[in-house]
C-alpha cells in the first residue's frame, strides 16, 4: 500500500485546511514509586498494570491494534543494562552514574541511520565525552500485534550508551548529556539531505532515567519492547502514560513520558510561552555551571523544539530550566505557579517567591496534571485551577502509586496508609535520597525561604503609583474630538452598543440573533484592522474557565519593562514595573512617559505618518517605527510608548495592532523583546476586542485615550449620569474592559494576562501572508486577502471621514453610522436586510414561491456581493444534467434538516412548540436547546403531531437533564460550544424563570441560572469520550452528537471525538444565535462554517474516519444553493434556526436579551407572547422550497441524491466574475481542495456505525439480575466485585427502569446493588429513583453525574485502617446536574463537588475547592474542611458546612450567597436527619461524633443560603399565603 | 434605545388638530406642537429594531416601504426620548435636507413599515420628525452653513421643487457655485404652489428654507422658463455641469365630453392661483379660482384632491364630493398587502375630516367613474354624470373598470377640479437639447446615477422617475447632487 503524496514520514503535511500543527491530545497518566529508593521489577510491573487498566483513557483511530501512543519512563536498570549492553559495547558498562543512555529513534534505511550514528558520535566526540556504543533495542512487534499504520512508520530503536570524561561530575556530565541531545536533534532533524530526518529522535539521554515508548496502545508496550519483561529490570519509580490523540496518524516521538516528566492536559498559551522563551534567549547567560558554558548553551537553542507536541514543548521548557541550574521542584513552580495573586490567606513568603519568579517567566497556562521525575525526585502537580484527576495511595510498606483514576492497581485494604488527591496548585513530591514524601507546604516553604523575595521585591519593584504623575493636562480636546472619533473609525453604534453600556454595566455589553454582518475582508467599509481577527476558543481538548465564579485564579496583574537573565536569580531581576491593569490612565501614561526612576527612562515614539505619503506611507512607517524601537533598547531606554496622538490632519495614524505586532515580533526575532517594554498611546483601541488583540500581539499597556474623551463627551451630552467624575467614567471603563478581557481568557482557558501576552490566541480571515508575517507572525490566516496596501486605503479613507479634504466647514458635526450591529441603508451588508426578510414572511406564509424566489435571489446575492465566503463560490457547468424528477424527492431531503437548539426560556412556549411541530411532521429534528423539556411533550397529541423534540440537548448547565429526559431522545446532542458565543457560558436571568421554566429546568422560580463556560465532565479529550459513553448508556438506541464551533484546528477535534465514538458531528458556523451574548463574541469568535466543515471533512477523510459519522452544519443558511454548498463542501445534513424564526414572524429585532421582543418569540412577557403569529406550516412551506431550490441545483449539476453530492468540491469553483476590491485577494483553494483519502475504499459520508463498547459493561449483567424489579417492581438485592474499568454503572440499568416505569421509576430501594472495588468514572449517572448504590471502595470523578432519583453511598472497604474523614473517596465533579436523589460518602470529595447540583441531598465528610458552585438546588452537608470558591455563581439549594475551627469564611466566595446560623428549627431538623442518615448508611464515626454533641456541634454549622434563593422562596412562602396553590407539573419530582 | 419598554408603556398620541370649524376660516397650518414629555414619550416608543424597515426605503408592490432618504429615525427617536435636541437636529439633517417639508407633507411610508405597526399602532415618527426641526428653528439652531472653500465650478439646476432644491443644497454645501431656474415668481415649486398653505406654511417655512440656501450662496433666478425665457443651450455654454428637476407636471386629463365647460380646472391651476394670490394679496385681488358657494366636485383621491378639498372648504363651498375610481379600501391591511408593504388602508385626511365635520360625511365615492360633463347655454358647467363601476380582469388579466348598468347618477356643480395624477414632463428642454426620454416621456436617466444622455447633464425627481412623493424627491435631488459632484471633483464628498 503507498501513501497519498501528502505524507512525509506517514505522517500528513499542511495540505487543503488540514494543519498538522493542531493536533491535540491527552491522556492517563500514572507512576508507581518506592519512596525509600529500593529497586525491584515489581515497581515495573505495577506501573504497566496501572498502565493497562487506564486503557479507556487512551484511543486508538479506524485501527484497533493502533494506538495513540503509550510509554514508561524509569530509573536507570543498570544490572540489566550492565548484562544486555556487554555483548555491543565491548566493555563493561562504567558505575552508575558515570555513564548515560539514551533511547534513540533511528532512520530506517542503513545508510541513514549510519550518517545519525556518525553525526551523533561527533557531537559526543565534540563534547569530549567518549562513545560507548550502541545496542538495537530488541523489539517483538508481530507479538505485540501493532497495526498496519504504527508499522509504517516504525522507527529503528537503539540504544546509546555514552560515558563521562573524568573531568565532569555526575550533574555536569548530565548536562553535557543535554547539549549533546539538543544539538544532535537540531542538526539531524533539520537536515535536508536526510529522507527520515524526522525519525530521529532521542525519547532520552540521561544518566538517571530511561523512556521506552511508542505508537502503541497501553496493552502494547510490554510486549513490543522485550526488555521490559526481564525480570532484571529493576527500578524504583515507573511513570506510564497512555495517549488520545485527536487525529490517527503515526507519532512514535509524541508518545509519552518525555525526558523529565509527562503530561495530561493541554498548554493553552503555547505560542505565547515559545515567543517568550525565544526572546529570552538574547539575554541567557549561564553561570559557571560545571558542563555548561555559555558558548554550548547556544548550541541548545532553540530552546523550544519545533514539530513538538505542547507536552514536548513544556518538557523542553523545563528540561532547561533544570540543565542550567535550578531544581525540578522549583522549575515546576516557576512554570506551573499556584494561583498566588488573589490568595489573601498564603503565606507572605510564599506569595513573595511566586510574585518574584513572575518577573522572571510567565506561567504556562492551561489544564494541566504533570507528573514529573529526574531520578532524585519524582512527583505530581496540578494547574491552578485542578482542571485534571490526579489521586494517590501510599502504602505501609512505602509504596506509592499516582494516576488519572484510583483502582489502577489492587492494593489489599489494610495496606492503604494514606487515599490522597492532588489538588489544585499543589505539588506531591518523593525524595528518594531522603525517602520520603515532602509536603506541599513544607517543600514551598523552603524553597520561599531559600532568598529574601520579599525584601528583593520591596527594595526593587516600581510601582505605578510611586511615579510622579506629572498631571499637567487631562488630556480632554472637545474641539478636536469629533474629527478624531471619525479618524480612528468611532461610529455612533461605538458609543451606542460598545463603550457607553460597558461604563454603564461595568461589563462586555450582550447582545442578540448573532453577525449577519459582512466579513472585513468582503466588506466595503473601511474596516479596523481589529475586525480581521477571530478570538480562539476552548472546545472538547481544554476546558473555558468561567472568568466571574472563578475570578479567584485569574489576574490581570503584570510586571513590564526589561527582564533580566532567566538563568539567575538575582535581586535586579524583579527591578521592573509593576501594572496591575492593563489599561493604563491618562495620568498613569504621563507619569510612564515621564518617568526618570532607577535608571528607568521611557521613549516614545510617533506611530503616526504624513497624509502626503498617500497610502504608500503606511509600509516605510512601520518599517522606521521598529527601527526606532530597537534603537530605544540600544540607547537604555526601559520603556516605549507607541503613540498616535499627533493625529491631524496632516497626520494619519498607523494602526496600533501592526505597530504592535511588528515592534514585538521585529524584537523577537532579534531576541530583543525582553530587554523593553511595549506601552501603547492609541487612539484606535476601544473595545474588548481591541486590548485583547493588542495584549495578545505583545502590548504591555495600554492607554486608550479617545475612548476616555468620547466617554467624557457622552457625559456632557447627558448620556452618562452628570454626577459622574471623568475619574468614575474611566474606572468604570477599566472595570468593563477587566471584565471582558478576562473572559475572553477564560474562553481559552487562559487565567493570567501574563500568559495571554504574546500568546496570539486569534486566526485571521484575509489577511496576506505579508502583513502576518510582518505584523502578526505564525498567526494562522488560511484563505489569504488582503495586503498593506488595502490596509492603508482603509486607513486614509478613515482619515478622510475625520479630516475631508473637501469642505469641513458644511460637515454635519455627526459621527457616522456604519450599521455594523444594526442595518443600515448605506451601512454594513448585512444577510438580513429589510427585503429578504419581508420576502421570506410572505413566502412562508402565504407559500409563495415567487416570493421565495425574490427572497432568494436576494439572499443569495448578499452572500455573494458582501457577506460570506461561500458567495465567493460557483458551481461548475454540468455536462450531463438531469431531469428534476431523477433527483431524490423533496420530502426525503427535508429529512437531513434540523431547527437550531433554541430553550425554551430563551424562546417562547408556542415557537419553540411550533418548531417542534413542524419537524415532526416533516421528518426533520428540532432540538430542545437547554433546560430540559416538559414532560407533557413527550406524548403525542390527538392529531398525531407531536410537541416532542427529537434532538435532547445536553449542555454544561445539565438543567432538566434527566434520565427520563434522556430516554426520550432520537438524538443526544453533547453541545460544546455555540456560534455565537463559543467558550461561554450562560444566564438565564431571574426574571424569566417563571413557574414554567423553572419546573422544566428543575430550579426555583425567579432566581437566575447559570450555565458554565464548560462542562464540568469535559476538560479534554478523553473526558468527551467519557460523556459520549455515559450517555450512550443512558440510551443505547439514541445517536451521540457534539455541537462544535468552526475555528482553526476544529477538523482535528472533530477527529478526535470520532474516536471518541460519537455518532454525529455537528459543526456550527461563527454566524447563529439567537438569545443574549457579548458583542465582542457575537461578532469575534469562531469562524465561518464554510471553513470549518471543510477542515472537518478533510481531516476525517485523511483519518479514515469520516465513514464512522455524520457530519451537519449550520449558521445562517438561507437557500437551497447554501443546502447544495454544505453539501459538496461534507456536511450530510443542515441546521436552520434565525430563518425558521423568521417565517414565525422574527423580524431580527436584536432585542431577545431584553424580553421585549414585539412578535413574542424571544421572550417569556405573556403579553408579548400573545402576539405571536408563527404556524407549523410557515416553517414546512419554507423548508420545502428550500429543498425543492436544492433540487433544481442538483439537476443542473447531474446529481441525484444528497449522499453524491457530499465533499463533491470537484462540483464548484471561485466564481472568478466577482469583482470585489478586497476579494481578489482571497484564496479559496484550501476549501477547494479534495478530500485526501489515506488508502482507496475509503468512505466519505457515514457507512459504518461506531462500535460504543456496551456489550461489555457490567449493566449488562445489572439489567439481567434486576430483571424482577425492571420487569414487576419486585425488589432485588445484588452484590458485586467493580474496577475502575466499570464506567457509568448503573447507568443503562436506569435507563432500561425509565423506559419501563417512565418518570417517577421504583419505589424505594427496590434495586439495592453492593459493590467492592473501586468504581470507574460516571459511577451512578443518571441513576433512578428506587435504585441504591452502596460502594464498599473508592470513586473516580462524575460519580451520581445527573442523578435522577438514586440514591448512593461509598464508604471504606472493610479492614481499611487509614482514617476515613481525612482520605479522598470520590473524584473531581460528584454530582454534577444531579436533579434528585441522596448521597451519603465516608470520605472527602476532590474538586467541584455538588456542582450544578439541582436537587439532590448528600452528606459529604470534606470537598475541594469550588464545591457547590452553580448549584441551584438540593441539599449539601458537609462534615469537614471545604476548599477554595465555596459557593460560587450558587443560586439555589442550601449547603451546612461544620466549621468548628471557624475557617469556613475564607474559602467561601460570598458573591451570591449569605452565612447564617442554624436557627429555626425547620432546618435543624432537616440537618440532623440528613447526618443520622449518614451514620446509618455509612458507620461514619464525624456523623457520631457530630450528633452525639448535638447541641455543641450544631452551633457549629454555618447554612449557607444564596440571596436570590432565599428571596425567592419567601416570596412564594408569600403567595402561597395569599393565594390558592397553584398546581404546576413538577416532572419528577 | 433610550426605554426598552417604552412601546408597552405608552400608546400613540399625536398632537392635536384645531377644530375643523376652526381652522377652515383661515389658511394657517392645522397641527399644533406637542407638549415636550409627549414626545418624548412617543419616542420612547421606538424600539430601536436590528433591522429598522422605517429607515429602508425600498419599493414592495411598486409602493415606497420605509423612508426613501433613509432618515435615521430610530437615532433621533431615541435621542428625541433623552432630549438631546440639538443632536437629533443634525442627525436629521444628515439625511434630509428639509425636515421642515417633509414632517409636514410626507405620506409617511415609515410608518407604514413601522415594526411596531405589526401588531399595534406605529410610532409617530412623522411628527417627531416635525417637531425636532420645528423645535431646530425656534432655537435658532438652523443657521446658515457658508462653504469655507468654493470649487470654481458652477451649476445649473432647473426647476426648484424638492428635489431642485435638495440638489442645489448640497452641491452648495461641497463650494459648487450653484445657479437654480424657476420659471414662477417664487421659488419652491409644488412646495410653495402646489400644496395649500394650511399644510405647508409659505412664508414661516417654505420662504425660511429658501433664504437660509440664498445666504448659504445659492443662487435663485425666478420667472425664468429654461426653453422659453432662454434657450435650454445656453445650460450647457455656460456651466460646468446642469441638473433638470423640472418635475412631473403634466396633469392627466378627462378627456370627456363637456370638458371644455367653464368650472372644469386641473387641480393644480386652482392650488397655484389659489397660493398666489393669498400671498399677493390675502385674496384681495381675486386672481384665484373660488369655489365659495359652489357645489364642488373633486374627482381624483390622492393627496392633491385632498388638498383641493381642503382649499375649496376654506373658500365656502356650498357642497363637496370627491371622486375616486378604485374601491373603497379596507380598515386594516389585505391579506396580499402584508406589512412592511405601504398599508392600503382607509384613512381620514385633513381635508376629508373637515368636510366630515361640516358637511357631515366623507365627501368621498368610490368605484364611480365620470361619463360627461354638462353644461349651460353660457358654456357653464352645470352637472356630472356618472356611472358606477366594478373592476373585472380583462382578457391580459389585467384589471379594468367595467360600468354597472342602472347606477348612473347626475351630480349638480359649478366647479369640478381635476386630481388625477401627472404624465410627466413637459417636453420643451427635452427638444431643445436633443435628451433622450423613456417610453413614459420622463428624462432618461439611470436610476442612481442620474446621468442623462448629454454628458454633464442630469436629471432628478419627478421629471425622471414621474410622479411621486417629496421624499424621493428629495432622495433623488441628493443622489444627482452626489452624481453631479462626482462628474465634476471625479470623486465625491457627498452621500
Amino acid at each position: 500500500m503507498t501513501m497519498p503524496t501528502i505524507f512525509e514520514h506517514g505522517r500528513p503535511v499542511r495540505h487543503g485546511l488540514y494543519d498538522p500543527a493542531y493536533e491535540k491530545d491527552s491522556c492517563g497518566v500514572a507512576f508507581v514509586a518506592d519512596i525509600k529508593g529500593r529497586r525491584s521489577h515489581r515497581v515495573l510491573e505495577d506501573a504497566i498494570e496501572a498502565l493497562h487498566r487506564l486503557s479507556h483513557r487512551g484511543a486508538c483511530g479506524c485501527e484497533a491494534n493502533t494506538g495513540d501512543g503509550a510509554g514508561i519512563l524509569t530509573a536507570i536498570p543498570h544490572d540489566f543494562l550492565a548484562r544486555v549492553a556487554r555483548d555491543y559495547l565491548q566493555s563493561d558498562l562504567p558505575e552508575p552514574g558515570r555513564y548515560g543512555v539514551g533511547v534513540v529513534f533511528l532512520p530506517t534505511s542503513d545508510s541513514e541511520r549510519r550518517r545519525c550514528k556518525d553525526a551523533v558520535a561527533q557531537i559526543v566526540a565534540d563534547q569530549g565525552q567518549r562513545l560507548l556504543g550502541w545496542r538495537p533495542v530488541p523489539v517483538d512487534a508481530d507479538r505485540a500485534d501493532i497495526g498496519t499504520t504504527a508499522r509504517q512508520s516504525e522507527p529503528a530503536i537503539e540504544q546509546l550508551f555514552i560515558a563521562a570524561d573524568n573531568a565532569f561530575d555526575q550533574e555536569a556530565f548530565e548536562r553535557q548529556l543535554f547539549i549533546i541531545r539538543k544539538h544532535a536533534s537540531h542538526r539531524l532533524r533539520s537536515d535536508k539531505s536526510l529522507a527520515e530526518a524526522k525519525l530521529f529522535y532521542m525519547c532520552s539521554l540521561s544518566t538517571k532515567v530511561i523512556v521506552y515508548k511508542g505508537m502503541l496502545t497501553a496493552k502494547q508496550l510490554r510486549p513490543y519492547f522485550t526488555d521490559l519483561s526481564d525480570p532484571d529490570y529493576h527500578t524504583h519509580l515507573a511513570m506510564v502514560h497512555s495517549r488520545f490523540s485527536t487525529n490517527t496518524f503515526p507519532s512514535w516521538d509524541r508518545a509519552q513520558p518525555n525526558r523529565f516528566m509527562c503530561h495530561n492536559g493541554e498548554i493553552n498559551t503555547l505560542r505565547g510561552n515559545m515567543n517568550w522563551m525565544h526572546a529570552r534567549q538574547g539575554m541567557m547567560r549561564t553561570l559557571d555551571l560545571p558542563g555548561l558554558n555559555d558558548q554550548d548553551l547556544r548550541k541548545t537553542y532553540p530552546v523550544t523544539e519545533p514539530d513538538c507536541s505542547d507536552s514536548g514543548t513544556f518538557d523542553n521548557g523545563l528540561e532547561h530550566l533544570l540543565m542550567t541550574g535550578r531544581t525540578l521542584p522549583e522549575a515546576i513552580m516557576m512554570m506551573i505557579p499556584e494561583a498566588w495573586e488573589k490568595h489573601e490567606s498564603m503565606p507572605e513568603s510564599k506569595r513573595a517567591f511566586y510574585e518574584y519568579h513572575s518577573c522572571l517567566i510567565e506561567p504556562w497556562d492551561g489544564p494541566a496534571s504533570i507528573a514529573f521525575t529526574d531520578g532524585h525526585y519524582i512527583g505530581a502537580v496540578l494547574d491552578r485551577n485542578g482542571l485534571r484527576p490526579s489521586r494517590f495511595y501510599v502504602t505501609h510498606d512505602d509504596l506509592v502509586i499516582m494516576a488519572s483514576e484510583v483502582g489502577v492497581m489492587d492494593v489489599p485494604p489494610e495496606n492503604v496508609k494514606i487515599k490522597g488527591r492532588l489538588q489544585p496548585g499543589k505539588m506531591f513530591l518523593v525524595d528518594f535520597e531522603q525517602g520520603r514524601i515532602i509536603d506541599d507546604n513544607e517543600l514551598k516553604h523552603e524553597y520561599a525561604g531559600r532568598r529574601p523575595y520579599a525584601q528583593w521585591l520591596m527594595n526593587q519593584r516600581i510601582e505605578l503609583d510611586q511615579l510622579p504623575s506629572n498631571r499637567e493636562d487631562h488630556g480632554f480636546c472637545p474641539d478636536t474630538l469629533l474629527p478624531r472619533l471619525s479618524a480612528f473609525g468611532y461610529t455612533t453604534e461605538t458609543l451606542q452598543f460598545m463603550i457607553v453600556p460597558m461604563v454603564l454595566q461595568g461589563r462586555d455589553p450582550v447582545g442578540s440573533m448573532g453577525n449577519d454582518a459582512a466579513l472585513a475582508c468582503l466588506s466595503d467599509k473601511p474596516r479596523l484592522i481589529y475586525d480581521y481577527f477571530k478570538q480562539l476558543f476552548a472546545q472538547v481538548t481544554n476546558p473555558a474557565i468561567d472568568s466571574i465564579r472563578e475570578d479567584v485564579i485569574m489576574s490581570l496583574e503584570c510586571y513590564i519593562g526589561p527582564e533580566g537573565n532567566l538563568l539567575e536569580t538575582t535581586e535586579q531581576q524583579c527591578h521592573r514595573l509593576r501594572v496591575p491593569h492593563p489599561i493604563l490612565s491618562n495620568e498613569q501614561l504621563a507619569a510612564i512617559k515621564h518617568m526618570d526612576h532607577g535608571g528607568w527612562r521611557t521613549k516614545t515614539i510617533d506611530i503616526t505618518f504624513d497624509r502626503t505619503d498617500g497610502t504608500g506611507g503606511l509600509l516605510p512607517a512601520l518599517k522606521r517605527i521598529c527601527t526606532q524601537a530597537e534603537q530605544a533598547i540600544e540607547q537604555n531606554y526601559s520603556l516605549i510608548v507607541l503613540s498616535d496622538r499627533d493625529i491631524g490632519a496632516d497626520r494619519v495614524p498607523v494602526p496600533t495592532l501592526m505597530a504592535c505586532g511588528a515592534v514585538h515580533h521585529h524584537l523577537v526575532r532579534l531576541e530583543k523583546r525582553t530587554r523593553i517594554g511595549i506601552v501603547l498611546e492609541t487612539g484606535e483601541a476601544r473595545e474588548v476586542h481591541h486590548h485583547c488583540l493588542l495584549v495578545g500581539y505583545g502590548a504591555d499597556a495600554i492607554n486608550p485615550y479617545l475612548a476616555f474623551e468620547a466617554l467624557w463627551q457622552a457625559q456632557r451630552d447627558g448620556i452618562l449620569d452628570q454626577s459622574w467624575s471623568d475619574d468614575k467614567i474611566v474606572a468604570g471603563y477599566r472595570k468593563g474592559v477587566s471584565k471582558g478581557m478576562l473572559k475572553v481568557m477564560g474562553k481559552m482557558g487562559i487565567s493570567t494576562l501574563q500568559s495571554y501576552k504574546g500568546a496570539q490566541i486569534f486566526e485571521a480571515i484575509g489577511l496576506n501572508e505579508q502583513v502576518i508575517n510582518h505584523c502578526f507572525a505564525n498567526t494562522p490566516s488560511r484563505i489569504q486577502g488582503v495586503g498593506f496596501d488595502v490596509l492603508a486605503d482603509e486607513v486614509i479613507r478613515r482619515h478622510e471621514i475625520g479630516y475631508p479634504t473637501r469642505n469641513e466647514a458644511t460637515q454635519l458635526p455627526v459621527l457616522p453610522n456604519d450599521g455594523q450591529f444594526h442595518w443600515r441603508h448605506d451601512g454594513e451588508k448585512h444577510a438580513w436586510s429589510p427585503q429578504t426578510i419581508a420576502h421570506l414572511q410572505d413566502a412562508a406564509r402565504s407559500n409563495s414561491k415567487d416570493a421565495y424566489w425574490q427572497f432568494a435571489k436576494l439572499a443569495n446575492h448578499e452572500a455573494r456581493d458582501h457577506c460570506y465566503l461561500r458567495g465567493l463560490l460557483k458551481f461548475r457547468q454540468s455536462a450531463d444534467p438531469v431531469h428534476i424528477d431523477q433527483v431524490e424527492p423533496a420530502s426525503q431531503i427535508v429529512k437531513r434538516f434540523c431547527t437550531g437548539a433554541m430553550s425554551y426560556g430563551s424562546i417562547s412556549i408556542e415557537t419553540h412548540e411550533t418548531l417542534a411541530i413542524a419537524m415532526n411532521r416533516i421528518g426533520g429534528k428540532s432540538n430542545t436547546g437547554e433546560g430540559g423539556e416538559d414532560y407533557e411533550r413527550f406524548k403525542p397529541l390527538a392529531n398525531n403531531d407531536s410537541k416532542r423534540s427529537a434532538i435532547k440537548q445536553v449542555a454544561s448547565g445539565r438543567f432538566g437533564v434527566t434520565s427520563w429526559y434522556l430516554t426520550n431522545a432520537d438524538e443526544l446532542q453533547i453541545k460544546i460550544a455555540q456560534g455565537a458565543k463559543p467558550g461561554e457560558g450562560g444566564e438565564l436571568p431571574g426574571h424569566k424563570v417563571d413557574k414554567i421554566i423553572a419546573a422544566v429546568r428543575h430550579s426555583t422560580p425567579g432566581v437566575g441560572l447559570i450555565s458554565p463556560p464548560p462542562h464540568h465532565d469535559i476538560y479534554s479529550i478523553e473526558d468527551l469520550a467519557q460523556l459520549i459513553f455515559d450517555l450512550k448508556n443512558a440510551n443505547p438506541t439514541a445517536r451521540i452528537s457534539v455541537k462544535l464551533v468552526s475555528e482553526i484546528g476544529v477538523g482535528t477535534i472533530a477527529a478526535g471525538v470520532a474516536k471518541g465514538h460519537a455518532d454525529h458531528i455537528l459543526i456550527s458556523g461563527d454566524t447563529g444565535g439567537t438569545g443574549a451574548s457579548p458583542l465582542t463574541s457575537i461578532k469575534h469568535v469562531g469562524l465561518p462554517w464554510e471553513l470549518g466543515i471543510s477542515e472537518t471533512h478533510q481531516t476525517l477523510v485523511l483519518n479514515d474516519l469520516r465513514s464512522r459519522v455524520v457530519l451537519q452544519t449550520d449558521g445562517q443558511l438561507k437557500t437551497g444553493r447554501d443546502v447544495v454548498i454544505a453539501a459538496l463542501l461534507g456536511a450530510e445534513e443542515m441546521g436552520f434556526a434565525t430563518a425558521p424564526l423568521v417565517t414565525l414572524g422574527c423580524i431580527m429585532m436584536r432585542k431577545c436579551h431584553l424580553n421585549t421582543c414585539p412578535v413574542g418569540i424571544a421572550t417569556q412577557n405573556p403579553e408579548l407572547r400573545r402576539k405571536f403569529t408563527g404556524q407549523p406550516e410557515h416553517v414546512i412551506n419554507y423548508l420545502f422550497m428550500v429543498a425543492e431550490d436544492a433540487r433544481q441545483i442538483m439537476a443542473q449539476l447531474g446529481i441525484r441524491r444528497i449522499n453524491d453530492l457530499i465533499g463533491r468540491v470537484d462540483l464548484l469553483e471561485t466564481d472568478d466574475a466577482i469583482d470585489h476590491y478586497k476579494a481578489r485577494g482571497l484564496d479559496l483553494t484550501p476549501i477547494l481542495t479534495p478530500a485526501e483519502k489515506p488508502h482507496p475504499g475509503v468512505e466519505v459520508y457515514c457507512t459504518i456505525a461506531q462500535d460504543h463498547g456496551l456489550d461489555e459493561v457490567l449493566d449488562n449483567k445489572l439489567i439481567e439480575l434486576a430483571a424482577p424489579a425492571i420487569e414487576r417492581a419486585e425488589p432485588v438485592r445484588i452484590d458485586l466485585p467493580i474496577r475502575n474499568g466499570d464506567r457509568a454503572t448503573a447507568t443503562m440499568l436506569s435507563h432500561h427502569i425509565s423506559k419501563r416505569h417512565g418518570a417517577d421509576a421504583l419505589p424505594d430501594d427496590c434495586v439495592h446493588i453492593k459493590f467492592t472495588g473501586s468504581a470507574g468514572q460516571s459511577f451512578g449517572a443518571w441513576a433512578v429513583h428506587g435504585v441504591t448504590l452502596e460502594l464498599a471502595g473508592d470513586a473516580n470523578d462524575y460519580i451520581g453525574k445527573g442523578l435522577s432519583g438514586g440514591r448512593i453511598i461509598a464508604y471504606p472497604p472493610a479492614g481499611s485502617n487509614f482514617d476515613p474523614s481525612e482520605a479522598t473517596i470520590i473524584g473531581n465533579v460528584a454530582l454534577y446536574g444531579a436533579i434528585h436523589g441522596q448521597a451519603f460518602f465516608r470520605g472527602h470529595a476532590a474538586e467541584r463537588f455538588a456542582v450544578r447540583n439541582s436537587g439532590a441531598h448528600a452528606v459529604i465528610e470534606g470537598v475541594g475547592d469550588h464545591g457547590c458552585e452553580y448549584m441551584t438546588g438540593g441539599r449539601v452537608v458537609v462534615l469537614g474542611p471545604t476548599g477554595r470558591n465555596f459557593a460560587a455563581g450558587m443560586s439555589g439549594g442550601i449547603a451546612y458546612v461544620w466549621d468548628p475551627h471557624d475557617k469556613f469564611i475564607e474559602n467561601c466566595n460570598l458573591g451570591d450567597v449569605e452565612l447564617e446560623n442554624i436557627k429555626n428549627e425547620e432546618d435543624e431538623r432537616e440537618l440532623r436527619n440528613l447526618i443520622e442518615q449518614h451514620r446509618q448508611y455509612t458507620n461514619s464515626s464525624i456523623a457520631e461524633q457530630v450528633i452525639m454533641a448535638w447541641a455543641n456541634t450544631l452551633p457549629q454549622f454555618v447554612k449557607v443560603v444564596p440571596t436570590d434563593y432565599k428571596r425567592a422562596l419567601a416570596q412564594m412562602k408569600d403567595q402561597e399565603e395569599q393565594t390558592e396553590p397553584q398546581a404546576v407539573a413538577v416532572p419528577g419530582e | 434605545m433610550g426605554k426598552p419598554t417604552g412601546f408597552m408603556e405608552h400608546t400613540r398620541q399625536l398632537p392635536a388638530e384645531r377644530a375643523p370649524a376652526e381652522r377652515t376660516s383661515d389658511w394657517n397650518e392645522f397641527h399644533e406642537h406637542m407638549p415636550e414629555q409627549d414626545l418624548r414619550d412617543q419616542g420612547g416608543r421606538c424600539m430601536d429594531c436590528g433591522v429598522p424597515f422605517c429607515h429602508t426605503g425600498s419599493l414592495l408592490a411598486g409602493m415606497a416601504a420605509g423612508c426613501p432618504i433613509n432618515n435615521l429615525i430610530p437615532e433621533w427617536n431615541d435621542l428625541i426620548y433623552h432630549g438631546q435636541w440639538r443632536e437629533a437636529l443634525d442627525r436629521l439633517h444628515k439625511t434630509n435636507n428639509f425636515p421642515e417639508f417633509t414632517g409636514r407633507v410626507c405620506p409617511a411610508p415609515c410608518e407604514g413599515s413601522c415594526v411596531l405597526g405589526i401588531n399595534e399602532p406605529p410610532v409617530t415618527i412623522k411628527n417627531i420628525e416635525c417637531s425636532i426641526i420645528d423645535r431646530g428653528f425656534d432655537e435658532g439652531w438652523v443657521v446658515p452653513n457658508v462653504p469655507t472653500k468654493r470649487t470654481g465650478k458652477k451649476v445649473a439646476i432647473i426647476g426648484s421643487g424638492p428635489a431642485g432644491l435638495a440638489c442645489a443644497a448640497q452641491l452648495n454645501s461641497v463650494g459648487h457655485e450653484v445657479t437654480v431656474y424657476e420659471r414662477a415668481d417664487r421659488i419652491g415649486g409644488l412646495m410653495m404652489y402646489g400644496i395649500p398653505n394650511m399644510k405647508l406654511d409659505k412664508k414661516k417655512v417654505v420662504q425660511r428654507r429658501v433664504d437660509l440656501m440664498a445666504a448659504e450662496g445659492v443662487r435663485f433666478i425666478t420667472n425664468t422658463a429654461i426653453g422659453d425665457d432662454l434657450p435650454a443651450r445656453q445650460l450647457i455654454d455656460d456651466f460646468d455641469a446642469a441638473v433638470l428637476c423640472t418635475g412631473a407636471t403634466k396633469p392627466r386629463d378627462l378627456p370627456i365630453e363637456g370638458r371644455d365647460l367653464n368650472g372644469v380646472y386641473y387641480a393644480m391651476q386652482f392650488l397655484h392661483a389659489n397660493t398666489k394670490s393669498l400671498l399677493d394679496s390675502s385674496h384681495k385681488d381675486g386672481q384665484f379660482i373660488n369655489a365659495a358657494g359652489k357645489d364642488v366636485i373633486v374627482i381624483g383621491g390622492g393627496d392633491t384632491g385632498t388638498d383641493c378639498v381642503g382649499t375649496a372648504m376654506r373658500h365656502g363651498c356650498k357642497s363637496l364630493v370627491q371622486f375616486e375610481i378604485l374601491p373603497k379600501p379596507p380598515g386594516d391591511r389585505a391579506v396580499d398587502n402584508p406589512w412592511p408593504q405601504w398599508p392600503k388602508i382607509y384613512r381620514l385626511d385633513y381635508g376629508q375630516e373637515e368636510v366630515a365635520a361640516i358637511f357631515g360625511a366623507d365627501p368621498r365615492t368610490y368605484c364611480i367613474m365620470t361619463k360627461k360633463l354638462v353644461g349651460d347655454e353660457q358654456g357653464n358647467l352645470k352637472e356630472l354624470h356618472t356611472v358606477l363601476i366594478e373592476w373585472v380582469k380583462d382578457d391580459n388579466g389585467r384589471f379594468a373598470p367595467k360600468p354597472i348598468p342602472g347606477t348612473e347618477k347626475v351630480y349638480p356643480s359649478q366647479l369640478v377640479l381635476l386630481a388625477m395624477g401627472f404624465l410627466g414632463p413637459e417636453q420643451i428642454i427635452a427638444e431643445q437639447l436633443g435628451l433622450d426620454t423613456d417610453e413614459r416621456s420622463n428624462f432618461k436617466a439611470e436610476y442612481g446615477k442620474y446621468g442623462t444622455s448629454i454628458d454633464g447633464v442630469f436629471a432628478a425627481g419627478d421629471c425622471r422617475r414621474g410622479q411621486s412623493l417629496v421624499v424621493w424627491a428629495i432622495h433623488e435631488g441628493r443622489s444627482a447632487a452626489r452624481e453631479c459632484d462626482r462628474y465634476l471633483m471625479k470623486s465625491t464628498a457627498l452621500v
